[in-house]
């Protein structure tokens, strides 16, 4: 028995652990898919799906496009630099009109946090966000907590660590909500700058934990799984460290520093990767790097999001 | 939901039974076991799919390989099924081109689970032939769609339910008709 009747996937934190469980479970079935020879099944056959991107983003996008058309949907992307957002059109107008051709579901990535919750209460398209500004990116957090329970077999009792730029991390925080919803130990280190005052208090309920890392060494040490994010340049207004060159000294993730997290230990990272500054070229493309298994999932991942969504509105309506 | 027990169709010696003469049928008509792949449609058709397989490996000393079919995607229902199934990962064993495939399934009724089966199956190759097994054939077909190896023909109303019980899936093994209260 599924339980997903919401019209919209907004974020992480409103999510139950069941709802979260739904979407991995789903993604599992959805996994095999991928690897037929048609990678294709008719479930959302005549439904449409518009992916309507503000900010730049290839993985993401591709990855719901992707989605979409194994699922038989008809996938249309718009970006801000093509749309009439351009021209001077509000984004409500822009939404409005977007609604009277009638899609089913409309993928949507804006920089100001909020939005997608505001498209979603205008119209009756189920809405994705695909990241709102530095506040949730909940497709990615899914397709993390899958890639982790997929290597690892659960989450519960895992150590996490998540290092980096964690203000502007919109994957940061969807990552965090849903790793201690479902009971894994989670700790975050980075530049003190790029730490948000009292993140720890942004953990409302489930069975983990958060603990802010004075140092990067104390995040990392017997971690099961280490994430690594991005310095988002795009997002820096101000200098809130000295340079990359320093920062990757200080932060980065070397194979030294990779050696103090347990033995079985995972490298995650949501991309794009900048080699040498947050990530060591040879932790990259070390064998216990699942970075390329991270986009992998992220297709099935993005088709249970899809179905489940489509499924709670009653696929043969409209 | 309660329901009452109009009449047993078959105990767990007679599913035996019936498994027996359709794996004897199956291997008669396709002259042996070469090419042949079953393939159970989920749930009760997986079990039944390995127990014929099984059984032609005692006759034939040859076990057909097995695979099963999750047909949840194919539906042309989604929207009116009531608690949502959880979706299952369909499996298929090696390339279906050019197989003898035998769909094996609990109860055969409007038909429209066979045709989404035959849908997803042609997705994944192009068999030599597709032929249909069934433990029960209740009749009320909505499609043009037959059994090749039938174990039981049963003459049923609309407000009957046939329920197939499998000790892999359910605490009894028989076949029973049962009527909503």
């Amino acid at each position: 028995m599924t339980k997903f009747t919401r019209k919209d996937l907004l974020g992480i934190r409103e999510l139950s652990v069941e709802e979260i469980n739904t979407i991995l479970d789903t993604a599992h079935s959805f996994k095999e898919v991928s690897a037929r020879s048609i990678k294709k099944v008719p479930t959302l056959r005549g439904k449409t799906v518009i992916n309507f991107f503000f900010e730049a983003s290839t993985r993401t996008r591709t990855s719901f496009e992707i989605a979409g058309k194994r699922l038989s949907a008809d996938t249309i992307n718009i970006s801000a630099s093509t749309s009439s957002v351009t021209k001077g059109e509000t984004l409500i107008d822009t939404a409005r009109n977007l609604e009277a051709m009638a899609p089913d579901v409309i993928v949507i990535r804006h920089s100001s946090p909020g939005v997608p919750h505001q498209l979603a209460r205008l119209i009756d398209s189920s809405v994705v966000n695909a990241g709102d500004g530095a506040h949730e990116h909940p497709s990615q957090a899914l397709l993390d907590a899958y890639t982790i329970r997929e290597r690892k077999g659960r989450i519960a009792g895992l150590q996490i660590a998540i290092i980096g730029d964690i203000t502007h991390s919109r994957v940061a925080r969807s990552n965090v909500h849903l790793l201690t919803k479902l009971g894994a130990h989670v700790r975050v280190a980075g530049p003190r700058t790029l730490l948000p005052p009292r993140f720890a208090e942004i953990v409302e309920d489930g069975e983990g934990s958060l603990t802010v890392c004075a140092k990067v060494e104390d995040a990392i040490l017997d971690a099961d799984v280490v994430m690594m994010l991005r310095i988002q340049h795009e997002r820096m207004s101000a200098a809130y460290f000295p340079s990359l060159k320093e920062y990757s000294i200080r932060y980065g993730l070397t194979l030294e520093r990779f050696a103090l997290a347990s033995q079985e230990a995972i490298v995650m990272h949501p991309g794009p990767v900048n080699r040498g500054v947050e990530i060591s070229s040879d932790v990259v493309d070390n064998a216990r790097s699942l970075i390329l298994d991270q986009v992998t999932n992220g297709v099935a991942v993005r088709m249970a999001i899809l179905f489940l969504l489509m499924q709670s509105r009653g696929l043969g309506e409209g | 939901m309660e329901f009452k027990l109009k009449a047993q169709v078959m105990d767990a010696a007679g599913i035996s039974r019936t498994l027996s003469r359709l794996a004897l049928q199956i291997v008669e008509r396709n002259a042996g076991t070469s090419d042949l792949l079953l393939i159970g449609i989920r749930r009760r058709g997986v079990p039944l799919a390995e127990r014929l397989a099984d059984t032609i490996a005692q006759l034939e000393g040859q076990r057909p390989p097995t695979g099963q079919l999750d047909i949840t995607l194919y539906r042309d229902d989604l929207s009116t099924v009531g608690p949502r199934p959880v979706i299952n990962k369909t499996e298929i064993p090696g390339d279906v081109t050019d197989r003898a495939i035998v769909l094996v399934d609990d109860v055969l009724y409007t038909g429209r689970t066979i045709r989404a089966a035959l849908d997803e199956l042609v997705d994944f190759g192009r068999p030599r032939r597709v032929e249909l097994a069934v433990l029960i054939d209740r009749g009320h077909r909505e499609l043009p769609i037959q059994a090749d190896y039938v174990g039981k023909h049963l003459q049923t109303s609309d407000a009957e339910i046939v329920k197939v019980m499998l000790t892999d899936y359910d605490e009894d093994e028989q076949v029973v008709i049962v009527e909503k209260e």
